[in-house]
């Protein structure tokens, strides 16, 4: 042992004793105040104490989702940025990526998720999927479908379902905002 | 063997003639290798014998092996830290269980069953989690050795033997010895915490668990894996809300596997088992007992090396392939100067105890050697000033023109972090 107990005697570059703060916690803080959310995105702590729990609101300012608010919540866990954040729709919308159940596909949420990623690189992920809606990894089929044969009636269905309409026996929920 | 004797349950302290032969072998006298240190003879022996303190975590299949080779090793003060109860499955290569301890602690059984085969040797277990211990546990043994499943569970050691370094006194440099397995691939590694790469600089380096896209899972199911994870990553929360799921629950397996198998059914694809299904949900990497045995024997080693200075200790990852042939790649892993934990610096500050949190930021902002951009400030339970998201700022706006002092008290610490620092800042505040 006595190697290395000297070892550390002639370690000049010793560390002052830190304080406890999780290799997570640093990270959420650097990621959350490193954010750089467009007018179009807005971050809402219902606890403002938890950084690991909060919604992401999305207002799409083009494209044909333009006019909607979209509610998502963000959960961290502790094994971040091991784990990716959770990332889930709380209204039902009728979008190709997101299911009934407010499942979301993108990549980066599952699959693709690397530790160098961070919390930017989700919400510019978020943002892209109602620019644009990707028809080839369907979540929710029919609107996928409808987005392939007629790119005319996906939009009026969209715009149908933002206000608050039934499309096919589902009830969607009114997400405009002007 | 022969002559060990179990008087009245307690081990006995006389070790059986000649155990030591093979071992005093290395101890009694200097290779060419020794570090100038090695204290050939008696006191390498009576400090590895009577005065090392070693710590186990994890008493499964690495920890049963690592449990073994020490006690055998002659390390004779052991402590085992273990949460988890013997299942039935483990007895194939967990050989310290027999099928009568199905159901009991690890640790407990473990520990009895070192103590009785190997007399003389004292194994102190623990049944619960590592986070229970404190500081005070932790700086009582002068090794740790860790053979654990869970990536949390050695981020969460990892920082708290970090942390434990104390550069007044060396005694708090806590050699850890991190081994893990994954099927035919295992690696086994020596962290001198705050000297070398910690276990949170190679984060990155880890396979992740195979998760397959979602939208697959939902719609063009191939394989059997695809019809578990639609069950229980879609069909769950569907059908059970908030409920949570429990990978540890026999009915929840079993309703995952029945819904898997409709879907299976629906898909015609094969091969949806209950084994099947908890392996996927627990995300179970077949465990071998030939990769556990060679990166316990590696974790060991180095353990004897370093407690008894005979020889060099790897530095500083080992990795073993042995999904064709046997292939071993040694190689330094470089400490990395953005480390959460180990990276990062730490400054003494010393400040006014009228200076105001903007006053302290905008003395950050200049300060030329740290070249600093718009810090965010914290300490362990609260936020002192964030620059982003707009809520966080707005909401700590307020401490801006507060008193540091009313914040934080002498020798506490804030965490800082900014885009233009590629690690975290830590000040430890002092008041004049
Ligand atoms: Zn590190």
């Amino acid at each position: 042992m006595s190697q290395i107990l000297s070892m550390k005697k002639n370690e000049d570059a010793a560390k002052k004793r830190k304080p406890k703060t999780s290799a997570a916690q640093i990270r959420v803080q650097k990621d959350l105040t490193e954010l750089e959310l467009s007018s179009t995105m807005k971050t809402h702590f219902p606890d403002p104490t938890d950084l690991l729990n909060f919604t992401l609101t999305i207002t799409p300012d083009e494209g044909m989702y333009k006019g909607g608010a979209f509610n998502f919540s963000v959960n961290i866990n502790t094994n971040y940025p091991h784990e990716p954040p959770k990332v889930k729709c709380t209204q039902t919308i009728y979008h190709p990526n997101v299911d009934l159940e407010g499942n979301v596909c993108l990549n980066i949420l599952r699959e693709d998720w690397k530790p160098v990623l961070n919390l930017n690189s989700v919400l510019v992920g978020m943002q892209y999927l109602f620019l644009e809606p990707n028809a080839d990894d369907p979540l929710n089929k029919e609107a996928a479908e409808e987005l392939r044969r007629n790119r005319d009636q996906f939009i009026f269905n969209v715009k149908s379902s933002m206000r608050g309409g039934n499309l096919k026996g589902v009830q969607y929920d009114k997400v405009l905002v002007q | 063997m022969a002559a060990a004797a179990v008087l009245d349950g307690t081990p006995a302290v006389v070790d059986w003639p000649d155990r030591y032969h093979h071992v005093d072998q290395i101890l009694d006298k200097p290779g060419p290798r020794t570090d100038p240190s090695f204290l050939a003879g008696n006191e390498v022996k009576d400090f590895l014998r009577n005065k090392c303190k070693i710590l186990v975590i994890g008493a499964g299949g690495l920890g049963c092996e690592i449990l073994a080779n020490l006690a055998l090793s002659g390390f004779k003060d052991i402590h085992v830290i273990d949460m988890d109860t013997i299942d039935i499955s483990n007895l194939n290569r967990q050989f310290l269980f027999r099928p009568k301890d199905v159901g009991k602690p690890k640790a407990i059984v473990a520990a009895e069953f070192i103590m009785k085969r190997v007399p003389g040797v004292i194994v102190s277990p623990y049944y619960g989690k590592i986070q229970d211990k404190d500081d005070d546990y932790y700086m009582q043994f002068n090794l740790v050795i860790c053979g654990l499943d869970s990536v949390e569970a050695r981020r969460w050691i990892n920082a708290t033997l970090v942390n434990l370094v104390d550069p007044e006194n060396p005694e708090s440099l806590k050699p850890l010895i991190d081994g893990g397995t994954e099927g035919f691939k295992g690696q086994a590694r020596v962290i001198l915490p705050t000297v070398s790469s910690c276990y949170e600089c190679s984060l990155d380096m880890l396979n992740k668990p195979t998760a397959f896209p979602i939208c697959t899972i939902a719609n063009t199911p191939r394989l059997p894996e695809h019809c578990i994870e639609w069950a229980s990553v879609l069909e769950w929360p569907r059908v059970f809300g908030d409920k949570k799921l429990d990978t540890d629950d026999p009915e929840h397996i079993s309703w995952l596997y029945t819904t898997a198998s409709a879907r299976a059914k629906e898909f015609k694809i094969e091969g949806v088992t209950w084994s099947l299904t908890q392996g996927v949900v627990k995300n179970i990497i077949p465990a071998i007992a030939s990769t556990n045995a060679i990166i316990a024997a590696s974790c060991c080693n180095e353990a004897f090396k370093i407690a008894t200075s005979s020889a060099a200790y790897l530095n500083n990852y080992f990795m073993l392939i042995g999904v064709d042939g046997v292939y071993s790649y040694t190689f330094e892993h470089e400490k990395r100067d953005d480390c959460p934990v180990c990276g990062g610096e730490a400054l003494d500050i010393s400040i006014s105890k009228e200076w105001t949190v903007d006053r302290l930021i905008e003395m950050l902002i200049e300060k030329q050697d740290i070249q600093i951009k718009k810090p965010s400030l914290s300490t362990t339970t609260k936020q002192i000033y964030f620059q982003a998201p707009p809520q966080l700022e707005e909401l700590t706006r307020p401490n801006l023109e507060k008193k540091v002092s009313e914040l934080i008290e002498d020798g506490d610490h804030i965490t800082v972090t900014a885009s233009t620092l590629p690690f975290n800042l830590t000040l430890r505040i002092k008041y004049v």
